[in-house]
Parts: C-alpha cells; structure tokens; sequence
C-alpha cells in the first residue's frame, strides 16, 4: 500500500507540471491583458506597468522565472488586480471561508444523501421512495442560483432568521451551506439508492436475509459497504470541488472564499491568481483522487492496491 | 474489520445530523432578532453603504477605480474637497490664487491640517507625494492626471529626472504653488480625484518605499491619512471601517461616527442586504427592482442624472461606415425615447443627439439632426435605398443583458426603419476591451463616465491618436480647435469652442449617441445631508445619520 501512495505521489509531480504550464500558456494567449480597461493609460504608463510586474520579459524568462519562485520559495507571486495582496495571501486568506462553507456543506450533503439514498432502496417503490427521490431530482435540476435566492427570500426577507447575506456570525453560515448542501445532498441520495439497489439483489444479500438476520444489520453490516462506492467515486472530485468554493454561493451569499477569486481572476487576467488557484485545485483534486483510490481498495475486497 | 467502525460513522453522522437539527431549533426560537443584530448594528452613528467590487488596494497613487474612490475621499483630503453642497470648496488648502494666464496656482494650505498621526501636514507632503507618483518605476496608472503641472509627463516618462523642474513648489511650509503647462480651468474639478490625494511619505517608505506598489502601508494598523475619517478595519471582499478622526482640521463639523464600506460586486445581493436592513445606502438596483422600488418604496428610491454617456463607437476605417452618410443615417435611425422608455424603464436617463451630457455650465446646441425621412434619404445617397444592397454590419458589446437588450432593441429599428441588417455579437469583458482598442468591430457599444465636471473629459477622447478614441476617426480641425479651448481667454469663448467641437461629431458621427446615464440606487430616509452632483460624489464629513 506504502509502495501504491509513494507512487501515485510521484505520478502527482508531472501532472501539476503539466496543468502548471498549460495554464501559464493558456491564459497569456487569451486576448486581452491585466492592465485593459475602459480608460485607456499612456502606452508610457502602461511600458511602466508591465516593467512592474516585469511582464516585460520574454514569455519563456516569466515563465522560468515563475517555476522557480514556486519551485524554490512556494511563491505564487503578487496578484495584479489586488496590488496590496499576493497570491499566497489572497489564498490563505480566502481558503478558510471556503473550507468552512465546504465542509459544512459536505457534512449536510452526506446526512441528507445518504439517509435519502438509504431508505429510498430500502423502501424501493413506496411514497417514501418517490419523496426522497423526487427530492434528489428537485435538487439536481435546480440551480444554486435559484435556490439560494429562495431560501433567503423565505429565510431572511420573510420570516427575518438570518441575514441576507455577509459572512460574520455563525448564523450566516447556514443558508449558503443549506443551498450548496442541498445540490450535492440530490446527488449523493441518487447515487446511494443506485448503488444500494444493485447490492441489495446480490446473493449473498439473499443468504443474509436466509440467515435470518435483521434488516438493520443487512443494510448497515452487509449492504451499506458495496453500496457506497459509486458514492465514493463521485465524492473524490465533489469534496475538491466544494472545498475551493462556489462562484455563485459565495456570490449570492457575500462570502469572502476562493471561488469568486477563481472565477473573477480569469475575468481580470490577474495571471498569477489565476495560475495560483488552478494550481491549488489541482493539488486537491489529485490528493482526493488518491484518498478515493484507497477507500475503494478497503470497501471493495475485489480491488487491490496495484 | 470496517464493518464496526462503519456503523460508528453511520453513528457519527446520525449525531451531527442531530447537533445540526438542535443548532436549527435553537435558531428557531427567538425569531426577527437576527435581521436587527445585522453584522453591524449601529450602536453609534455608523453609516452603512454598499460599495460595489472589493477595492485593490487603497493606495491613491495605485488604484483606478470608483469603490476605491468612495472609500479613499473618506481616509485621505486633497487641496479641494466636497462642500456641503456637493460643489467644490476648501480642503487642506484654505485659499488659492490663479495668475491672470490661468497657468499658476498658488494654494495657501490651513495651519491646523493635520495627519492622522498627529504630524502637521505641510506643503512638502504634497511636493514629495506628486514625486512619488511620477516616479515611473512605480508605474501609477493615473499617473497622467498630472500631467497639466509642467515637467509632468516628462518626468513620468524618463525625459526629465530632475524633480525640481516639475511644476509643484513649496515656498514655504503652508503655501504650495503649481505651474501648468497650459491653462486648465478644471483643474480644481479634477484635483477633487484622489490621484491629487497625498501620502504620508514617512508611512511608505517604511512599509517598502516609495516605487513598490501593494506595501502593507495601507493596512488599517499602519495607515497614515489625513481625511475626515481613520482607516480602522479592512476585511477583504466583506467589509472596510472608517471611524471618526481625532486630528482632522473640520472634525468639529463631521456627523458620523464611521462608516462601513460592503463589498458587494452584486446588485441582487445588495438589494436583498438592503431590504432587510443591513444597509443604509445600496449603490445600485437591479433593472427587475426599478419599478417595485418606485411603487413601493418611494421614499428609499433615487434616481438621478449622471455625467456619463452611453454610446456606440463607429469603426470608420471600414465600409460601409466609413461613409459618414451612413454613419449619420443609422444614428438618426434610432429611437432613443423608446428605447429609454421600453429597454431601460425610464429612470431618469435622458435620450443623447450629442456626446456631452448636459450641465448648467455647457449644453451641446449641436446634435444629430434630422427625421427618419432625412435618414433614409442620406442612405439612398450613399448607394443604399431602403438598405438594399447595403452590406450587414455588426454591433459588438461587452457580455451584459443590459447591453444585450439595448442591441437587440436598435438592431430591430436599424432592420425596420432603414432595411438595414444588423448582427450582435458578445464578447466577455478584456476581449471586447481588446476588440475594441485594436479596431477589430464595426460598431462597438461604450460608456463613458466624466472624470471631471467638465466637457473637457467628453471631447478631448476624440482627439487624433488618442488611447480612447479607438474609432479610427480623425479631424484635423477637430484637434486644432481642441487645443486651443485651453488658451481661450474666457469661460465663454471656451465653451463656444466646446460647441464646435460638438457640431463637428453631430456631423461626422464618429460615435452614436443614445442615452445619457441616471445613476439609479437605494437610500434609507434615515440618512440626511445625502447631496448629489452630476458625478454623484459628496463629503462624508457632511453626510448624518438619524437614530
């Protein structure tokens, strides 16, 4: 198993190698540059400006001299929109909000799909099946942008629970959880019951059952661990997902967290935030791919760590 | 074996779901209290606005933009600051003179103009503050704000480095003379933006020095001003805290006790903040939010004129518009009060023949005369009767409904008054920018929102060359009367120059006209002293709060 995760971590270098460079490249060739606006400046200035954030140099000189600052100092450079912040400060500053919303999210998510999920295949074809997966079904076709402005409408503008938005106490962390919450929960719930259903007419389901065993410990001790892994598959790139941020929560909601820099650097051209949360991103995405692959290997005796 | 340790996770989540469901019902319970202890509830006077897209930076010398202004002019006071009328009146300088050829300035600044530190504010602050934003290795962005002072650009540019020959002196402590290097009689309008803002030098330079941009100097620990308010929290993307100054020289006269400054790049969000309470001034509304508001919340619902333009710029160097016959009888074909009355829902914008919004000082006589009649008739001269054989020309914006909308409206009047055939095209923002500046359009939507209070900053975009002319247009004649409105002799003969200057574009049509702006937002009746002026900018010294 050592052997498997030491190679994987090795795998991980190329890999960021590549989406590093790709990404350098890619957004230098998207028209437009940092400095556009409306207002035109001096080309002087605007010599000046590009000298600055020495965006002067050859291409191939910015980008060595890019892979060296991370490389040697973890430095994602200095952010060109926000001229008092750098990179790594932006990130550290913004990543706690989203981990915050994430997590909160993920722990909602998992409490609704699951228990969803579950009892829709346990009570397959009854009201309750219908409900929970009519619910997964809501949930899936509407978007956060129409869910959050309802719960605040109902939450906060009508019955006056919570604020409409910001990000201070701890009550302002409800609402923006519930609508990320709620997407993710829709999923999840529809993942399990597939996944349950299929484990639930195995053989060795039918010998439990033979057995005389309880319906708690068929599902809990015998169903439960077969049924899962689609969800663990789809969890892995969802938990990155979530934990970076949502665009449009974090817009909805006025939260200070990394998904508005994500997107809003692309639109800025600010280069180095841009390289900075894609290079973030992917870090995750590969660390929670790996977890996901060893979660698997342990519910699944099937698969082996090769 | 996983099996027990899968049912104490099963356990695990069963019992948050239950913390969760305690924590819901505990919320439950004392019901409205939570609207009313908003992030902020204001036990002082503390004014709470919305201010749009989180600031860069507040650096004067750094940033561009408009929230950054707003927050800027509450921490830091130029020579000239905002009257209580919204009109220009002393800052840190209590008088000025100008010389009978309008290109010396001589400003006496007050003895008691103070930096938040406690430090006397001299004339030598402003001296050292301009240096530093012509430095060029900082690379100020507005840098050419002032360039009017001689020695300036040059300066700016590395023709010129010795200093001193820049047209900024301090004879002495308190008196502080500009020399131009031409007349600029809205010099003072200008000077109100915060490029003419000083620093405390002292603060910069211990945070980084003077040529490095983003030092930690503007964080609220180290913030040096000299406004009517102190910088004292700044929490990115969510909130900055002005509090009232100790050491400002007219703090006898400021009302508030501080002001929150949200960042909220969301015009829904802001409005639902607003609704419910956290706001005191939401910076703008929604489209959809216009005719509720009128209707139901009279009292909260503002609509004001605004110095800016909306229009269409024209690429000229290709055909068929580079016919100003067509240029003019596409112009011509717009309906521009329909368009205002169905598209924008008629608040407060008013319909533009000429590229100056008007203002008690100058109102364009010249504008894009003529009938539908006159427009077809200028088509069929130009070879297309009734738009045949005329070939489909492109309107390109940036990607906004708004924008959207308004194109979709003039394709349709260009399609069925004239025959033309129009296509739309979006773009995201920079790409538009760069479509734009590199003459890549055939039509291409644009606003312009003044820099000052004058016509100056509307006409002078359409000079030969210039960075925002972007339309491939130019008038020998144009740029010569342009020049010389700054060496007019009198106000009068400036302005009959101005008008010139608006009959030449009313009939070449380099730029379409449609409407000039209303700024449209949201203000609780709470708050008093709230004036307005063309640029919608006021003195927070001046602005109450009613408990």
């Amino acid at each position: 198993m050592f052997r498997f995760i030491a190679r994987r971590l090795l795998e991980t270098i190329p890999v960021l190698f590549i989406i590093v460079t790709a990404t350098f490249f890619m957004v230098r060739f998207v028209p437009g540059g940092p400095f556009d606006s409306e207002k035109a400046t001096t080309p002087e200035i605007r010599a000046n400006l590009e000298a600055y954030y020495g965006l002067n140099l050859p291409l191939h000189r910015q980008y060595t001299n890019y892979l060296k600052a991370i490389v040697l100092h973890g430095d994602l450079g200095r952010s060109t929109k926000y001229a008092s912040r750098t990179v790594n400060e932006i990130i550290a500053d913004k990543l706690p909000a989203s981990l915050q919303l994430g997590g909160l999210s993920l722990v909602i998510a998992l409490v609704l799909g699951l228990t969803a999920g579950v009892v829709a295949s346990v009570k397959r074809n009854t009201w309750v099946d219908y409900g929970a997966s009519s619910f997964a079904m809501i949930g899936i076709c509407v978007p956060t942008f129409v869910l959050g402005p309802l719960l605040v409408l109902v939450f906060a503008i009508h019955l006056g629970w919570f604020n409409a938005s910001g990000w201070y106490g701890w009550q302002d962390r409800i609402l923006p959880s519930l609508t990320l919450g709620i997407v993710y929960a829709a999923a999840i719930a529809r993942l399990t019951r597939g996944g349950m259903l299929e484990v639930l007419n195995q053989d060795y389901i039918r010998t439990a059952r033979a057995k005389g065993a309880s319906e708690a410990r068929i599902i809990f001790r015998h169903a439960l661990r077969g049924g899962l892994l689609p969800v663990v598959s789809y969890l892995g790139p969802a938990i990155a997902g979530i934990l970076t941020g949502s665009f449009v929560i974090e817009t909805i909601f006025q939260i200070p967290g990394l998904g508005r820099e994500f997107v809003n650097s692309a639109f800025n051209r600010d280069y180095t935030l841009v390289l900075g949360t894609v290079i973030l991103y992917a870090v995750l995405i590969v660390a929670l791919n790996l977890v996901v692959d060893i979660v698997q290997v342990w519910l699944n005796p099937k698969l082996k760590f090769e | 074996m996983p099996t027990p340790r899968l049912r104490r996770i099963v356990l695990l989540v069963t019992a948050s779901l239950l913390t969760l469901a305690a924590g819901c019902a505990k919320k439950n319970t004392p019901p409205a209290a939570a609207p009313t202890a908003s992030p902020s509830a204001p036990a002082a006077k503390i004014l709470r606005v919305g201010n749009g897209t989180e600031p860069q930076d507040l650096d004067p010398h750094v940033v561009t933009g408009e929230p950054e202004h707003k927050v800027i002019t509450a921490i830091l006071e130029g020579l000239v600051t905002y009257g209580p009328d919204g009109g220009i009146a002393p800052g840190v300088a209590e008088r000025w003179e100008t010389s009978p050829d309008g290109r010396t300035y001589t400003f006496h600044l007050r003895e008691n103009a103070r930096w938040s530190n406690g430090e006397p504010l001299t004339s030598q602050d402003f001296v050292s503050s301009f240096k530093r934003e012509l430095t060029p290795a900082l690379a100020s962005e507005y840098a050419y704000k002032l360039f009017v002072l001689t020695g300036a650009e040059d300066f700016n540019t590395g023709k010129l480095t010795d200093f001193s020959r820049v047209g900024v002196h301090a004879p002495d402590a308190h008196t502080l003379v500009f020399t131009l290097r031409e007349r600029a009689p809205f010099l003072l309008e200008s000077m109100l933006h915060y490029a003419w803002f000083p620093v405390h030098i002292p603060t910069v330079v211990k945070f980084g020095g003077l040529d490095r941009k983003g030092t930690a100097w503007t964080r609220p620990a180290n913030f040096v001003g000299n406004g009517p308010f102190n910088l004292s929290e700044w929490k990115p993307n969510q909130k900055i805290t002005v509090t009232r100054s100790p050491t400002y020289w007219n703090r006898a006269h400021v009302k508030l006790d501080g002001i929150e400054f949200y960042a909220i790049d969301n015009e829904d969000t802001e409005e639902r903040l607003f609704r419910t309470g956290g706001l005191d001034y939401a910076y703008s509304l929604p489209l959809g939010k216009i005719e509720p508001y009128r209707r139901e919340h009279p009292d909260t619902y503002r609509q004001v004129p605004f110095y800016g333009v909306y229009f269409y710029r024209v690429n000229v160097t290709k055909k068929p518009l580079d016919d100003k016959r067509v240029r003019r009888a596409l112009a011509l074909a717009i309906d521009r009060e329909s368009l205002i009355k169905n598209v924008l829902r008629d608040a407060g914008q008013a319909p533009a023949y000429n590229v100056t919004p008007p203002s008690p000082a100058f109102t364009s006589t010249a504008r894009i005369a003529g009938d539908l009649a006159e427009a077809k008739r200028l088509l069929a001269e130009a070879g297309y009767p009734d738009g045949r054989g005329m070939p489909s020309v492109e309107i390109l914006f940036n990607t906004l409904d708004s924008h959207r909308v308004i194109a979709e409206a003039i394709q349709q009047m260009w399609k069925t008054r004239l025959g033309v055939n129009a296509t739309i095209q979006n773009q995201e923002w920079k790409v538009y920018l760069d479509t734009t500046q590199t003459l890549n359009y055939q039509i291409s939507r644009a606003g312009w929102i003044g820099d000052y209070e004058d016509p100056h900053t509307f006409l002078e975009l359409w000079v030969t060359g210039g960075g925002n002319n972007q339309t491939g247009w130019s008038s020998a004649d144009y740029d010569r009367l342009l020049r010389s409105a700054l060496s007019a002799p009198s106000e009068s003969e400036r302005m009959a120059i101005y008008q010139k200057l608006e009959a030449i574009l009313a009939d070449e049509v380099p730029v379409i006209p449609i409407y000039f702006y209303s700024r449209i937002y949201a203000i609780s009746p709470k708050v008093k002293n709230w004036v307005t002026n063309p640029l919608d900018n006021r003195g927070w010294q001046w602005v109450d709060l009613e408990k």
